[in-house]
């Protein structure tokens, strides 16, 4: 990501973490009088825990509104379609069917319809067998009913991180990517902010919305001592040919520990099956291993018996990251003066993100900050023409206007060359950041074949050498020489 | 060639369409032109020859040239005929849909030069070829990090754009193009330390295996797979295990240091337009269904060369898309076989290509076996009855294989409506 250079940089508020908690803070803080950096270590924005998830906007019946995570759930689900408008992303209300397989799980399914209904879950149904066929005929048989709430939805959670950034950029926010928040102390009213590579930022206010690291970062500057663990969570995705694809997103009956592996028609096509459920210590640890790759295969098709492995065209993991009693920490420092906790923000983090954004901004008010309203705020970002969407007349117009719409450089998933430079002249400058904005490799061949057009691309628009194109951040150069 | 604009777009009428150029398209579109049909090619890299073109060993030619070419070289011979030939070219321009279900087809093709094209066609000839299987084909768990490539995108890397992708390689899977990876990598100052290959024997030729392997110390595990690949930002290293009954055995383990990792695992067709247009899919290929005259389940819908079946020889392709070529001309000329016959894998034989059989026009078949085996014996049989054997010194899953029925050899069939062929290997 384009970032500013960050030596001179002094703000209002420091916003640390550009995952979907620290960026849906920005935008919303965006609205006001503020000096506002987003700071992130990786290369990119949406590089932590907001890249692999399941993309779920949640149902609102899966947790009691005793906690705070199911309150802004709820808060969070309803703010969708206005955000959609407002940021062009992909987001499709598909509903979320619940299916029970034998008359114990269908107890359970009576709890959370109790609970769906408690919480104001718009349209929550409790199915019969028949009921839950006509909604998704490729189930397994042996369903014996379910729930369905129509106001559960999915979204490319990386693209929308995308969008709510740019929207907070247009409207003044500064974002600094490759900035590792490493050391902080006070200075006067102000905290200075140390990055790992020794630029520095300071703040008034500062936010810590770091995911995984939250503890660290809450130690870093002297607040609460806390514990985020990281439990993994693996997946498979599915071509966008398989048989398997699923009308609604498809839930087993939760367990304990997690809300079980899933079926979920993405909303680019493609289907995601998982996650596990993994306790694990390393917090870089991304890896997949076989073990869990089969429980995953088997457990799907326990829910769509059409699911099959060779339609699989990729795996990856997402580390979620928990606290010990399951819920948001969202909060005002007690220890740490003008620092605000945003820790905790497992699932359903994704769906309250929007609400996050609005519950941080008045914790910011209430800290002390003065919010006074932006009278040229524009909630609106831009849309970008892709090629896929369009049919061949509105495509020839595009292309004549712009010959490079016409250059299909990701056959799989069509996208343009056009497309590609757009990301790359918004600042995604490594092939992943391509990858998460355009889609291009995302799909069947992932990359084999674009992968060399993309490297070209980048050389040609950014004048960098070939020594130093990346595939995610430092350490990650792709290619080693030349002839 | 006839050249209209509807509301703005522009449209152009032919013959035939040949969709991709490389060593099928270009065969088939010659081949059209030759039987004087009208004839647009449309290719979306900016080159023609496809595959052919990063192939810069030698190995290809011998059946259509008579003598040894390398794969541009071979590309050159046919791209000139195609030049000198009355066959309109597009390159840099994508088909993007084709509706193929009426009398008269149209494909919509995406171009930074042309613009949106729609080309209205009688007949369509694919020629699309394939793309790499990749890692999450074969489902390889660890990390991903830089330094996965698959094969093919390294021989590209290397071979036309110049650049080195790694130095210290490990490459999965023995088939042809590992292996003339890994002689590559070498070559350009790289360390080759492991091919790794699922199965208990070698997937490429053997030929391949001496020159590119033994001649170079690269040891060759057989039965073995990378389990794990390890490395944050770029791989590290990889696990390797043995197989026991199938599964890793994880006790066996061994670790190989490395910053690349190549996989060479497989081609699959690249028939996401077919199946979008609605055409039938052997499962056992992943192309067409094809008749006796390539001709898919879609009237007027022709499939030929690695679209149609993984190839291992380009010749083979050239020959295969000349017939595609020339039964498309006919099928314009309402010149279609007065009847055919199902052709069925038996026993030994994965598929064979095409599914139908013409006994008025009897011609080659190409088959791929299910065992290894050494003086090996080719039997077909019509309705149960042994009509002729060939005997063949060696097979294996990983080599394509073909016979030839002549007129002679039909002559005294007693071929029924309902007969069926069978092919099989013992
Ligand atoms: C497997 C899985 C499935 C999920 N499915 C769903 C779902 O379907 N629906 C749903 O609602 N939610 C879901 N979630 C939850 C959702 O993904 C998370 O709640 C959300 O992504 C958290 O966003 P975040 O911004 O808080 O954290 P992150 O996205 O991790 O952002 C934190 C950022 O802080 C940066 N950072 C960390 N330390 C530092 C530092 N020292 N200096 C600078 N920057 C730093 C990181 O690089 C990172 O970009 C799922 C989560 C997982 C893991
Ligand atoms: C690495 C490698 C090494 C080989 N080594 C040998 C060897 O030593 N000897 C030998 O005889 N054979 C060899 N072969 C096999 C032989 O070269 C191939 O089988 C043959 O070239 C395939 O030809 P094709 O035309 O079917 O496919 P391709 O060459 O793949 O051509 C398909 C073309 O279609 C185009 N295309 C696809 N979709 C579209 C679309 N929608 N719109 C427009 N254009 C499209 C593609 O861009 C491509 O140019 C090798 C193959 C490979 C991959």
């Amino acid at each position: 990501m384009a970032s500013t250079d960050a030596a001179a940089v002094r703000a209002d508020v420091a916003i640390i973490g550009a995952g979907l908690s620290g960026s849906c803070i920005a935008r919303q803080l965006s609205a006001y009088e503020l000096d506002i950096v987003l700071l992130d270590k990786e290369c990119d924005v949406s590089m932590g825990v907001s890249r692999a998830n399941s993309g779920i906007v949640h149902g609102g019946f899966h947790h009691n509104l005793k906690y705070l995570k199911s309150r802004l759930e709820i808060r969070g689900n309803l703010m969708y379609d206005r955000l959609q408008r407002e940021l062009d992303f992909p987001f499709k209300r598909c509903g979320i069917l619940v299916a029970a397989l034998n008359d114990e799980e269908m107890k359970y399914i009576d709890h959370l319809y109790t609970q769906g209904v408690e919480n104001g879950a718009i349209g929550i149904e409790m199915c019969s067998r028949e009921r839950m066929f006509e909604l998704e005929p490729k189930l397994n048989p042996d369903c014996v009913g379910g729930l369905h709430a129509p106001g559960g939805g999915v979204l490319e959670p990386y693209r929308f991180v995308f969008s709510v950034v740019e929207s907070a950029q247009k409207n003044g926010v500064e974002v600094v990517t490759n900035f590792e928040v490493v050391h902080a102390e006070r200075a006067g009213e102000r905290y200075r902010i140390h990055a790992a590579d020794g630029r520095q930022v300071e703040a008034r206010y500062v936010v810590n919305a770091a995911g995984l690291f939250a503890d660290r970062v809450s130690e870093i500057f002297g607040a609460e001592e806390f514990q985020i663990i990281p439990r993994k969570g693996e997946y498979f995705l599915l071509d966008r040919a398989t048989e398997a694809a699923p009308q609604r997103v498809l839930f087993p009956v939760p367990t304990k520990v997690s809300k079980g592996m899933l079926v979920i028609p993405t909303v680019e096509g493609t289907v995601l099956i998982g996650p596990t459920a993994q306790e694990i210590e390393d917090k870089e640890d991304v890896s997949t291993n076989a073990d869990q790759l089969n429980l995953i295969l088997d457990q799907a098709r326990k829910m769509v018996p059409k699911v099959s492995q060779t339609d699989v065209i990729t795996a990856f993991s997402g580390l979620r990251p928990a606290l010990a009693d399951g819920d948001f920490y969202i909060d005002i420092s007690a220890k740490a003066p003008n620092f605000i906790q945003v820790a905790g923000i497992q699932s359903p983090g994704l769906t309250a993100a929007p609400a996050i954004g609005e519950y941080v901004k008045d914790l910011v008010k209430k800290a002390g900050c003065s919010l006074v309203e932006k009278a040229d705020w524009d909630p609106y970002v831009s849309k970008l023409p892709r090629i896929r969407d369009l049919g061949p007349y509105e495509a020839d117009n595009l292309v004549n206007a712009n010959p490079a719409y016409g250059n299909v450089v990701c056959r799989c998933e069509e996208i343009s060359e056009a497309e590609i430079v757009e990301a790359i002249r918004r600042g995604h400058t490594t092939l992943d950041g391509i990858k998460y904005f355009t889609r291009a490799g995302m799909g069947r061949c992932q990359g084999g074949f674009c992968s060399y057009k993309i490297i070209k691309l980048l050389i040609r628009e950014t004048g960098m050498s070939y020594k130093d194109i990346q595939k995610c951040g430092a350490g990650s150069e792709l290619l080693r020489d030349a002839l | 060639m006839h050249c209209e604009g509807r509301e703005g777009m522009k449209e152009l009428q032919y013959d035939v369409l040949v969709i991709g150029a490389g060593a099928a398209g270009l065969a088939a579109a010659l081949e059209v032109s030759r039987n004087n049909a009208s004839c647009a090619l449309v290719e979306r890299e900016s080159h023609l020859g496809g595959i052919l073109i990063q192939c810069i060993h030698n190995g290809f030619g011998l059946e259509e040239y008579k003598e040894e070419l390398t794969g541009p070289e071979f590309a050159e011979r046919q791209v000139q005929a195609v030049r000198a030939a009355d066959v309109d070219i597009f390159t840099d321009t994508t088909v993007t849909q084709l509706n193929a279900e009426n009398d008269r087809k149209e494909a919509y093709c995406y171009s930074a030069v042309y613009g949106v094209l729609r080309i209205s066609v009688r007949a369509v000839i694919l020629a699309m070829g394939c793309r790499e299987r990749n890692r999450g084909n074969i489902r390889t768990p660890g990390t991903r990090p830089a330094g996965v490539y698959t094969a093919g995108l390294a021989q590209r890397l290397v071979n036309i754009e110049g650049y080195i992708p790694g130095q210290d390689v490990v490459i999965v899977g023995s088939g042809d193009i590992g292996l003339i990876m890994a002689r590559r990598m070498t070559w350009v100052g790289a360390k080759v330390h492991a091919v790794i290959e699922i199965q208990p024997y070698p997937s490429g030729l053997t030929r391949n295996i001496v020159q590119c392997l033994n001649d170079f110390d690269i040891p060759l595990y057989l039965s073995h797979v990378v389990s794990r690949i390890e490395g944050k930002q770029r791989v590290e290293k990889v696990q390797v295990s043995p197989l026991t009954n199938g599964i890793p055995d994880e006790e066996n383990s061994f670790e190989i240091p490395c910053d690349t990792l190549l996989l060479s695992v497989g081609l699959i067709p690249e028939n996401e337009l077919s199946k979008e247009a609605g055409m039938e899919i052997n499962p056992q290929t992943n192309g067409a269904l094809v008749d006796a005259t390539m001709m898919t389940s879609i009237d007027g819908v022709f499939s030929c060369g690695n679209v149609l079946h993984v190839h291992d020889l380009a010749d083979w392709v050239a020959e295969e898309a000349r017939r595609a070529g020339a039964y498309a001309v006919r099928y314009l000329r309402n010149e279609r076989p007065k009847r055919q016959i199902r052709i069925k894998a038996g026993a030994n034989v994965r598929y064979i290509n095409p599914a139908m059989f013409d006994p008025d026009n009897p011609d080659k078949l190409y088959f791929r076996s299910l065992i290894v085996k050494n003086q090996a014996k080719l039997q077909i049989k019509l309705d149960h009855k042994p009509v002729k054997e060939v005997r063949l010194s060696h097979v294996q899953p990983s080599e394509m294989l073909h016979v030839k029925l002549k007129p002679k050899d039909v002559a005294g069939w007693n071929i029924m409506k309902d007969s069926v062929l069978e092919v099989s290997i013992e």
